[in-house]
């Protein structure tokens, strides 16, 4: 739809920023990437969130919409018409995606990212454990909702694809940190399967960052690595 | 919808199963309510959510659905004929849940904090409480809904917390109504309405129950 007026603000680096690209592109949406520079904050950032002053930002038709996963519910109802939609069309299933997208953004993600911010061996270890369990939880919860098919969603790629697959370049910086495989062919067997798939999708693969860039990023971001 | 089974599992005091019992009779579903202490896990409560174990639970036809944010959406999907909790238009819905999930991942923390903290803590999280209150306020304007011009989502959002607004004011020692005003005739309007009204619990009631939270909390 080349006449609309679409604005991203985010970072090539950023889990968030991710989910709003691809939905984008699910919808074959054109749009113009605002990048961020790290370490400080562009004036229609703070202009266009000035609650969170955080990234991704949509700018549809110079209304900002702010939170990724908002974002990503009003990409699927203000293109309806455009492509499959993201979320599924029963209410129950949608209930379900949105339990599980807050699952990975309250729990899961939370545990992951303790692992970089450990203090010592021991909390390392609790922080690997912890994300072990809880992605034994996302390894049932796949197998619950695709049902056999290739995604969460199904046939192809939706909401809750969305929420965990745009957090799998971060996951593997994790995993190189802390020396210890989550995604792994006996413990989470369906999860390693649907990651290749969703990588490889022409919405996703374009955007996927590269390891080396992030895990250099990651030193920039977590500098006590060093110590 | 004929043949349903709507079942609640909640707790008096808890402002999200309040959301809950809100949405379901703005729609006029009949359920049934059965009182879950959540600190007892009883085996209908593990079963039903067995991430958080956490109440309110809204279970429809034996299937359970969890978290008051997602059961008003869903109730608003499934009883989609009886008068609209979202707004229809895209842009609008995104900001009741943008605002909405800034009531639970911003202005949660503080309100409780408020009554659990002491010193300098405590001096902090009324400052970040008020400044809430103040956004919150802001974001209303003059329309007599945050919807607009009916009742919606995030007005039932929000006045899930009413029954806990007067422990916040106790403890934190500050009054609502003259702090803000607007905010103030907002929850009274909303007041007006009997799906209100019936969902919430009794003020006096909650800050007793703060009483008793407290001493759990080492803050008395």
């Amino acid at each position: 739809m080349a006449t609309e007026d679409v604005k991203l603000i985010g970072s090539w680096a950023s889990v968030y920023v991710m989910r709003a690209r691809i939905a984008l592109h699910l919808k074959s949406i054109s749009y113009e990437f605002l990048q961020e520079t790290y370490g400080s904050k562009s004036e229609l950032l703070l202009k266009s969130n000035p609650v969170h002053k955080k990234m991704p930002v949509l700018i549809h038709a110079d209304k900002p919409v702010c939170e990724s996963n908002i974002i990503v519910h009003y990409i699927d109802e203000a293109w309806n018409s455009s492509g499959p939609s993201i979320l599924p069309s029963h209410p129950y299933d949608r209930a379900i995606a949105r339990f599980w997208a807050a699952y990975i953004d309250d729990q899961w993600f939370i545990s992951v990212r303790s692992i970089l911010t450990a203090q010592g061996d021991e909390e390392k270890k609790a922080a690997i454990a912890q994300v072990e369990e809880r992605t034994k939880l996302l390894e049932k919860a796949f197998n619950d909702c695709s049902q056999g098919k290739p995604f969460f969603n199904g046939d192809h790629i939706g909401y809750l694809d969305i929420a965990l697959g745009s957090f799998l370049g971060w996951w593997r910086v994790v995993e190189l940190d802390a020396n210890h495989k989550f995604l792994d062919e006996t413990k989470t067997p369906s999860l390693v399967k649907w990651a290749e798939r969703f990588c490889d999708d022409p919405a996703v693969k374009p955007i996927m960052p590269e390891i080396t860039k992030l895990a250099e990023f990651a030193r920039k971001l977590f500098p006590k690595r060093q110590a | 919808m004929a043949n349903d089974q709507v079942i609640l599992l909640d707790y008096w005091p808890s402002m999200f199963g309040m959301r809950t019992k809100m949405a379901l009779a703005e729609k006029g579903v009949k359920y049934e309510y059965k009182e879950t202490d959540p600190w007892v896990k009883t085996p209908l409560l593990i079963e039903m959510n067995p991430i958080h174990k956490k109440i309110p639970v809204l279970i429809h036809n034996g299937k359970p659905i969890c978290e008051s944010l997602i059961q008003l959406e869903y109730i608003d999907e499934v009883w989609s004929d009886a008068s609209p909790i979202l707004p229809s238009d895209p842009y609008q819905k995104s900001r009741a849940r943008f605002w909405a999930e800034f009531i639970d991942k911003k202005f949660y923390d503080p309100s409780w904090k408020v009554w659990a903290t002491m010193g300098e803590e405590h001096a902090a999280v009324k400052k970040e409480l008020l400044e809430h209150f103040k956004t919150l306020e802001t974001e209303l304007g003059d329309k007599p809904y945050y919807g607009g011009e009916v009742f919606g989502y995030l007005d039932i959002a929000l006045m899930g917390y009413y029954s806990w607004f007067k422990a916040m004011e106790k403890f934190g020692e500050f009054s609502i109504e003259t702090e803000f005003p607007i905010l103030t005739t907002w929850t009274k309007r909303c007041l007006e309405r009997e799906s209100v009204v019936k969902a919430l619990a009794d003020s006096d009631r909650i800050i007793e129950y703060v009483y008793v939270l407290r001493k759990k909390f080492g803050a008395a």
